[in-house]
């Protein structure tokens, strides 16, 4: 009984442990079944998900930054180019304290408390991940002594790099302009104009200058490389390649040795000078004195350096020949007799008597002239060879401003001229509108009378006056200004730029005539500049030019001792040559210099001289002839 | 002794189907451990190294006759646990937790021994009272699981601890106890799960909070899942291929040898490949149920059965931790994972099975 009851008892808990064990199977199928869902939901389902998850793990692209297209002058010589050299560059967020870091560096590499600076301000202004400048430049041996302690630095890198280089420095500074690390500011623009993506991985982009205004050109196109990375980042191999196409070459219509000469023409004085073929509107010299050296600004400029150029008198950063605004001084007679001749308010042959002063009707203040006691008997030829003021005090006041300024106007006063470079001022040519509008006020009829001579409200820029006396030179006809002649293009046929004609003024011929020769009896003795234009062998015409810079009280008289250097009156001149068939059409500014004919018409000569004769002045410093020029 | 006979002996108590079954394991691993490893011959041989010791360790068990595995229960219980105690009184640190200890030449894991020891020591004790079981013997069991699963997950070894509970689970399920308190404990689990929570270990916590987010804190906890999840998604139906695994040879998948090797598998062959794995695990523990049910004393049952579902909950957390459906725990993928001491242990379990199944004839006749 016993031994039935226990084996009955056996058989039901090998049935109860079988029901367990099917019980169990029936888990282990249940788990079995959610593990292959599970599968299938990441491998049928969710593959292509996962599957560019995968990709974009391994692939990363990796931009090449084309080359900066070089900048060379009608002659080919390169005023602007790249080399390669080190960098010594630190990664600031794997740097714990940077002042160490640097005091550590600065024992293997010279670094001056002006690198320290500029790498700070680079800090501050830092918007993306990466490594940022401290030196550049570095030595050989340089290089060789931080490798060999690079394990000692995990947040330095030494980078070859390609750097900008500006051969002429500060005489093509205004010029050339440089370029500068991409900020904030360039990026938000570049956004703007949809171009960021072309940016990518470069560090550069052109700030001022023809590099800021071709910028598009000579960036080139950045190519991009699809490279296989491991989870550590590390380049594995490359899966595809798209070049990058370098930027284009502009050739100038600069002439580098023109500038120069310009340049150094100047001697001490700060200027402007621009020289425009007017035939075509290219220009030939561009100068803005002082200039500054470029290559500070490549890599950011440490703020002492910074405040020094801003701070100084000589305002080196201000690029006079673009910017610059100053009373044309008389070097707005020979346009202002252009204009009475085109109202007829004066002929050819009308004279006046030329007391040595203007007196209004009904007003006692005398509008003196330059020189005390006058000019006798002056007809239109004579008031612009010897410049005189009463001449035009009478013929702005019968003119009236408003059409002075209509016609005046037509040369490109008072507007900007269009050249290819940013930043340009427009200068002021006044009328009665302008007033009423600017300074809320009615025109008085003294206001005319100055204006005659090219002071009072009147203000051109050099490149302006340059433009105009370019459109004179060739009776009337204007060509654009412009800096470029031809780009390069790494693909495909170089372009051209077309001389682009602007106008035609349509000045009768015997009037054009008329000044012209009156402006090359300025350079012939008993004209204004007879003693600069001295010895020339070819056909020179010009004005000289006066601007004040404070006014002189009634009776008193200007005495260029007496006032200090900065308040001296600026010397301008305005030239063409040769007269008959000009090739080279010019307005020189001296800032401080004085009278036109004795500093600013001496400068027009050598530009002239070398540009016509190829008469070199000595002793010249010359970069154009060690450079040389670029072999085709 | 001729060579047919020594092979006859030699095959005597092994179980020739497991035995195909487990050499098809061992070409796998030995094949996805070179693609893992970046075709690294060290690793390979390594683990050529770990599989004639632990076909060795099998070899013997298998012919142990099965009152010597009894007798060995108890003393193998408590050495395990003296071992415990001294792991957690004098461990070595490493990789944030206590898990070692050292012995004169040699590094020893005494949770992988508690593996075997725990069901062993379980099922030895429902076999002394099969005659009387009550409710009180079940509760005395389950002291027995709690202890040590207690002083693993204190090292802390998740893993190993979750591992070691459901084998004890096992051994009390097939004992037979009621689900009355089954449910019950579950509900009371359930209501506790507040204060189990706090008594987890940040990381752990952490890993589990991964498991519903792990986008999270993609480049740190949440990193081994999101790689994993990507190289068995990227893998598709097909696979890549072999060796040709993108988030294997770019070192993206973490631990890819050891815990992640399924990640590699799944890159490599894809769908197609995980189905021919979970066939052979399944192949493996359906000889396992048979061998269950055929055993002939309780106590060979409920080891065998614990022996089996150990085996695949071994499988199915290591493949549902690396496809993203389980919380990083640190599970290797039995018999495939780089690593001698799973290896061993679980070689140790099919030993086991295989006396069982080859010693119970013996015993009959």
């Amino acid at each position: 009984m016993n031994r039935f009851i226990e084996l009955k008892n056996h058989q039901r808990e090998i049935y109860y442990f079988r029901l367990r064990l099917v019980l169990s199977l029936g888990f282990v199928a249940v788990m079995l079944f959610i593990l292959l869902a599970r599968f299938f939901y990441l491998q049928v389902i969710r593959h292509e998900y996962f599957h560019t998850l995968s990709d974009s793990n391994r692939i990363y692209v990796v931009p090449i930054v084309p080359n900066r297209g070089l900048l060379l002058d009608r002659n080919g010589v390169v005023m602007a180019q790249n080399y390669s050299g080190y960098t010594l560059e630190i990664a600031p967020d794997k740097v714990t304290d940077m002042d160490a870091l640097i005091a550590e560096l600065s024992t293997l590499v010279a670094v001056t408390p002006k690198d320290i600076k500029r790498f700070k301000k680079l800090l501050t202004e830092r918007q993306a991940l990466g490594t940022m400048p401290l030196r550049s430049q570095l030595s050989d041996e340089e290089v060789a002594r931080v490798s060999a302690q690079r394990f000692r630095f995990p947040a330095v890198e030494i980078k070859a790099r390609l750097f900008r280089e500006y051969p002429f420095s500060d005489v093509t500074s205004h010029l050339i302009g440089y370029v500068g690390r991409i900020n904030q500011k360039d990026i938000e623009q570049l956004e703007e104009e949809e171009t960021a993506s072309n940016y990518m991985g470069s560090d550069y982009i052109g700030k001022t200058g023809v590099e800021q205004s071709y910028e598009k050109a000579l960036h080139g196109t950045t190519g991009f490389e699809q490279v296989e990375v491991d989870a550590g980042g590390r380049a594995v191999r490359v899966l595809s390649r798209t070049s990058p196409e370098s930027g284009s070459n502009i050739m100038l219509t600069l002439d580098a040795k023109l500038q120069e000469v310009a340049e150094q023409a100047f001697g001490d004085y700060r200027g402007a000078l621009v020289a425009i073929d007017p035939t075509n509107g290219e220009v030939l010299a561009f100068v803005s004195k002082p200039g500054y050296d470029p290559a500070l600004f490549i890599d950011g400029i440490d703020t002492e350096t910074w405040e020094e150029l801003n701070s100084s008198l000589d305002t080196p950063l201000n690029n006079r020949a673009l910017r610059g605004q100053y009373p044309p001084g008389s070097t707005i007679k020979p346009f202002m007799a252009l204009t009475g001749l085109h109202y007829g308010t004066r002929s050819p042959s009308r004279t006046i008597s030329d007391p040595g002063y203007f007196m209004l009707p009904g007003s006692r203040h005398q509008y003196r002239d330059w020189k005390t006691g006058g000019h006798g008997s002056v007809d239109l030829f004579k008031s612009i060879v010897i410049s005189c003021d009463t001449y035009y005090y009478g013929l702005a006041t019968e003119l009236g401003i408003d059409n002075m300024h209509s016609y005046l106007s037509r040369f490109g006063f008072g507007k900007k001229t269009g050249l290819d470079m940013e930043g340009e001022t427009s200068g002021l040519l006044p009328s009665t509108e302008w007033k009423a509008k600017r300074h809320k006020q009615i025109w008085y009829p003294g206001d005319t009378v100055s204006a005659g001579i090219g002071q009072g409200y009147n203000l051109v820029t050099p490149l302006q006056l340059a433009f105009a006396t370019a459109t004179l030179a060739n009776d009337g006809v204007a060509f654009q200004p412009h800096l470029v002649k031809e780009i390069r293009r790494s693909r495909g046929e170089p372009l051209f730029t077309e001389h682009k004609q602007l106008f035609d003024l349509e000045i009768p011929p015997e009037h054009i005539k008329l000044v012209k020769d009156a402006m090359e009896a300025v350079t012939k003795p008993g004209g204004t500049a007879a003693g600069a234009a001295y010895g020339v062998t070819y056909r020179m015409a010009g004005k000289t030019g006066t601007a004040q810079v404070i006014a002189i009280k009634q009776g008193e008289k200007y005495d260029e001792k007496k006032v200090s250097e900065y308040n001296r009156d600026h010397a301008w001149f305005i030239a063409f040559a040769p007269a008959d068939k000009p090739r080279i059409a010019l307005a020189v500014l001296a800032e401080n210099g004085g009278h036109g004919g004795s500093t600013a018409a001496p400068i027009a000569r050598k530009v002239l001289d070398y540009y016509l004769l190829g008469k070199v002045p000595k002793p010249l410093q010359t970069v154009a002839e060690k450079t040389g020029a670029e072999s085709d | 002794m001729n060579a047919r006979q020594l092979k006859q002996r030699f095959m005597l108590h092994l179980d020739p189907v497991l035995l195909a079954a487990l050499g098809g394991f061992m070409l796998i691993s030995i094949i996805l451990l070179y693609s893992a490893s970046d075709g690294n011959w060290m690793r390979v041989l390594g683990q050529l190294g770990n599989i004639a010791v632990a076909f060795t360790a099998m070899w013997i068990v298998a012919n142990m006759p099965l009152h010597w595995l009894m007798r060995s229960a108890v003393p193998m219980y408590v050495l395990g646990m003296l071992l415990l105690v001294a792991v957690a009184l004098f461990g070595e640190i490493s990789h944030g937790a206590r898990r070692w200890l050292h012995i004169g030449v040699a590094t020893i894991q005494p949770s992988e021994l508690m593996k075997i020891a725990v069901p062993l020591m379980m099922a030895w004790y429902f076999e002394k009272n099969e005659a009387t079981l009550k409710l009180r013997n079940y509760f005395v069991a389950l002291i027995l699981l709690v202890l040590p699963v207690g002083l693993i997950m204190r090292q802390p070894d998740l893993g190993t601890s979750i591992l070691i509970a459901a084998s004890g689970f096992y051994v009390l399920f097939l004992a037979g106890l009621s689900w009355r308190i089954m449910i019950g404990t579950a509900l009371a689990g359930l209501a506790s799960a507040p204060f189990l929570w706090s008594a987890l270990h940040d990381y752990q916590r952490h890993r589990i909070l991964m498991l519903f987010d792990p986008s999270q804190d993609a480049l740190g906890k949440g990193y081994h899942t999101i790689q994993g999840m990507i190289a068995v998604g990227s893998g598709g139906i097909l696979g890549k291929g072999y060796m040709n695994g993108t988030q294997t040879h770019l070192d993206f998948l973490p631990e890819r040898t050891t815990d992640f090797i399924f990640a590699v598998w799944s890159e490599e062959f894809g769908l197609l490949g995980n189905l021919l794995l979970l066939g052979l695990y399944v192949f493996v523990i359906g000889r396992g149920f048979i061998i269950t049910a055929n055993a002939s004393t309780y106590f060979t049952r409920l080891l065998a059965g614990s022996i089996t579902l150990t085996f695949f909950t071994y499988a199915f957390v290591n493949m549902g931790m690396v496809s993203g459906i389980l919380p990083v725990v640190g599970v290797p993928l039995p018999l495939i994972s780089y690593g001698g001491t799973s290896l061993l242990t679980l070689m140790l379990g099919f030993g086991i099975l295989m006396s069982i199944n080859t010693h119970k004839q013996l015993v009959k006749t």
